[in-house]
């Protein structure tokens, strides 16, 4: 479904339209917004530096503000990933989504497309990790998307759920405290029944 | 496809090589007894060649043994298993095309049966022993490029008459022949070989020790100066950094450039008298890295085109920046190609020719056939299909071929023959100057395509993520 939002794949029938912009029409949304959904968003054969100025170039910042991008995300980092003198293939899984997620960020993007991003993330990072996306939210001009099948991350960073089963809407509700009862409820009752493929999407504006 | 050609190539030299030589000797342009003293001279040089071309390419199946560690099986049995399965390699079979004819020969032509099998026997311990020297042989190149420039300088001193060693080493495999019992000698060495790699090999099987995947530290080089490229400079320094650190891209890269040496094939006495040879010339040899790697754009950037679709990437300034890449290969092609002014002007005036059609017309032709037609993903760290990939070459991609080779040579020969030689030069020359000119216009048609195929493109790319 992130994928039709980038404009990767041909919708079936429907279309999507962000900040009043038809994806399948225009190509306008593509400055405003950014993603990270998997590996094949990383260059494997530059560095986490290289790449990011790279990114920066195509979003039209220089090389300064990348700098000071990486600095503000030092302690997200975590002294692994940038600095190692390492290419991007030769990271580990996790370093990797690091730069991908913080790749994400640059050029001040207004839609911010994040699939799965607390897998393979250590819980540390995590944590760091809900604090960079809340502030991100915080600011009455991005929307986050991210998906995740993991009920405490979303119910502890979403400000709205949608729940997602086979493609149809289930849910859709603005978080509150009894979200995550409401939630495990749900999947507690279908987990009885049989066990179908669920994934909640969350979106923070 | 390479496969079958080395097959063929030896076989037909095993077949073909005693009469070939047989002949020399009558003519009087080799001086030997025989032929099979010849052959026999020059199986020093195979053996170090054998061993020579195992280094570089031949590797061990590591990547298949990680998932056995941890199974059920003792050490020994994972050796045994990775080690024969270096023997079934095609290194050890390729010898066979050659020396299994040979023999045939060589007892047809009188030669006797046991004396025969002795030296056959002798010659598949040696490639045994070669096949096993290599396992236990990686990361030597101190040892190994010393060795390669002793034999280039003893082939060299040989051709020019200083140094012989050949006759040493001749009677040396002359002695397996003779002496049928003496095949023991590299059956011994096979053992000893084997008995090596393989106490070698179970030292090395630790997933932190031979099996590890070594990263190479990054290096990251200065290419502002690219800058003044503007926007374009962007997607430049990234393709040049996607040639230099990656073996796929880089072999590329470099065979593109063997290209240049093209055009000696088509200067024996068959071809040189055609002069529509020189137009083919001209076209490969200056157009070597135009083909191989512009015919396979966009595929270079196939392992995250996902995100070059994502971002703001006209794709004029991605397509343009491949296409600088080709003009520049082009024309230092070109001025590599100088050296055919020692043919004669004519085979000059060829290559000019040709490189002027291949960047004007040629470079958007690729870049052109790849967004229509090239859809199969490169993964850029494995050399493994850099030898025609079966998927990449179809019948599209040689209907390709007409405006690439085909349409030049017509040119040549409606100016050639109606006005005169120069005149067909010229006006492969100009078609390739009037490409240039309509360059944005083609450009036009090139981008409608990449849009229409986009889809089509980031699935056939990631099928096999």
């Amino acid at each position: 479904m992130f994928s039709l939002l980038l404009d990767l794949i041909q919708p079936s029938s429907g279309h999507i339209v962000s900040n009043d912009v038809r994806i399948d029409q225009s190509e306008d949304w593509k400055p405003f917004t950014s993603a990270f959904i998997d590996e094949s968003f990383l260059i494997g054969y530059l560095t986490p530096e290289e790449y990011f100025y790279f990114i920066g170039e195509l979003r039209g910042q220089n090389k300064a503000d990348i700098d000071a991008l990486i600095a503000s995300y030092s302690d997200f980092f975590n002294g692994e990933a940038v600095g190692q003198k390492k290419y991007l293939r030769d990271l580990s899984k996790g370093n990797q989504k690091k730069v991908g997620i913080v790749a994400a960020l640059i050029g001040k993007p207004q839609v911010v497309i994040l699939d799965e991003p607390f897998a393979n993330l250590d819980p540390s990072t995590q944590i760091r990790l809900k604090k960079i996306i809340k502030d991100l939210a915080n600011d009455p001009e991005v929307t986050v998307l991210v998906s995740s099948h993991d009920l405490i991350h979303v119910t502890e960073v979403a400000q709205r759920v949608v729940l997602l089963e086979k493609g149809k809407v289930v849910k859709d509700i603005e978080k509150s405290s009894a979200t995550f009862k409401e939630l495990e409820d749900y999947f507690i009752g279908i987990s009885e029944i049989h066990a179908p493929v669920a994934t909640v999407l969350t979106e923070e504006e | 496809m390479g496969a079958l050609y080395f097959i063929v190539a030896f076989g037909a030299l095993g077949v073909g090589s005693y009469f070939i030589i047989e002949e020399f000797i009558e003519k009087g342009k080799i001086v030997a007894d025989n032929p099979f003293q010849v052959v026999n001279g020059f199986l020093i040089y195979w053996v170090f060649a054998d061993i020579g071309y195992r280094y570089m390419l031949q590797k061990m199946p590591v990547a298949n043994i990680k998932p056995l560690l941890y199974l059920p099986f003792k050490k020994g049995k994972i050796v045994n298993y990775a080690l024969g399965k270096t023997v079934v390699s095609f290194f050890n079979f390729l010898p066979a095309f050659f020396f299994i004819p040979f023999s045939v020969v060589l007892i047809a032509q009188g030669y006797s049966v046991t004396g025969v099998i002795g030296w056959h026997l002798a010659m598949l311990f040696i490639t045994l022993a070669a096949n096993f020297l290599n396992v236990f042989m990686n990361n030597m190149d101190k040892v190994f490029y010393p060795v390669l420039a002793v034999i280039a300088g003893l082939g060299l001193s040989q051709y020019y008459g200083l140094f012989d060693i050949t006759a040493y080493t001749g009677p040396m495999f002359m002695f397996f022949y003779e002496n049928a019992w003496a095949f023991i000698i590299p059956l011994l060495l096979f053992i000893v070989t084997t008995y090596y790699a393989y106490h070698y090999f179970i030292k090395q099987l630790y997933l932190d020790e031979g099996l590890k995947d070594v990263a190479k530290e990054a290096t990251t080089e200065d290419l502002s100066f690219l800058d003044r490229f503007g926007k374009l400079s962007t997607y430049l320094k990234n393709d040049i950094k996607l040639i230099k650190r990656n073996k796929r891209a880089k072999m590329t890269f470099i065979m593109g450039f063997f290209f240049v040496l093209y055009g000696l094939f088509f200067m024996n006495d068959l071809y040189s008298s055609i002069n529509g040879m020189k137009v083919f010339a001209g076209l490969f040899c200056t157009g070597g890295f135009l083909f191989s790697f512009g015919g396979l754009v966009p595929s270079w950037d196939s392992s995250y085109y996902k995100l070059m679709m994502s971002q703001n990437i006209p794709y004029r300034e991605f397509l343009l920046s491949k296409w600088w890449l080709m003009v520049a290969a082009t024309v230092v092609s070109t001025l590599l190609c100088t050296f055919y002014l020692y043919f004669g002007l004519d085979w000059w005036f060829g290559m000019l020719a040709g490189a002027v059609y291949n960047i004007g017309f040629n470079s958007s032709v690729v870049l052109w056939g790849g967004g229509a037609f090239v859809k199969t993903p490169i993964d850029l760290m494995t050399t493994k299909k850099a030898f025609g990939d079966s998927k990449a070459f179809n019948a599209k991609t040689l209907l390709l071929l007409i405006p690439k080779l085909v349409l030049p040579v017509v040119i040549y020969y409606a100016f050639a023959l109606t006005i005169n030689e120069s005149a067909g030069f010229i006006a492969i020359a100009a078609t390739g100057v009037l490409g240039l000119l309509f360059r944005n216009k083609i450009f036009d048609m090139i981008e409608d395509i990449y849009k229409n195929e986009k889809y089509d493109t980031i699935a056939a790319y990631s099928q096999k993520n």
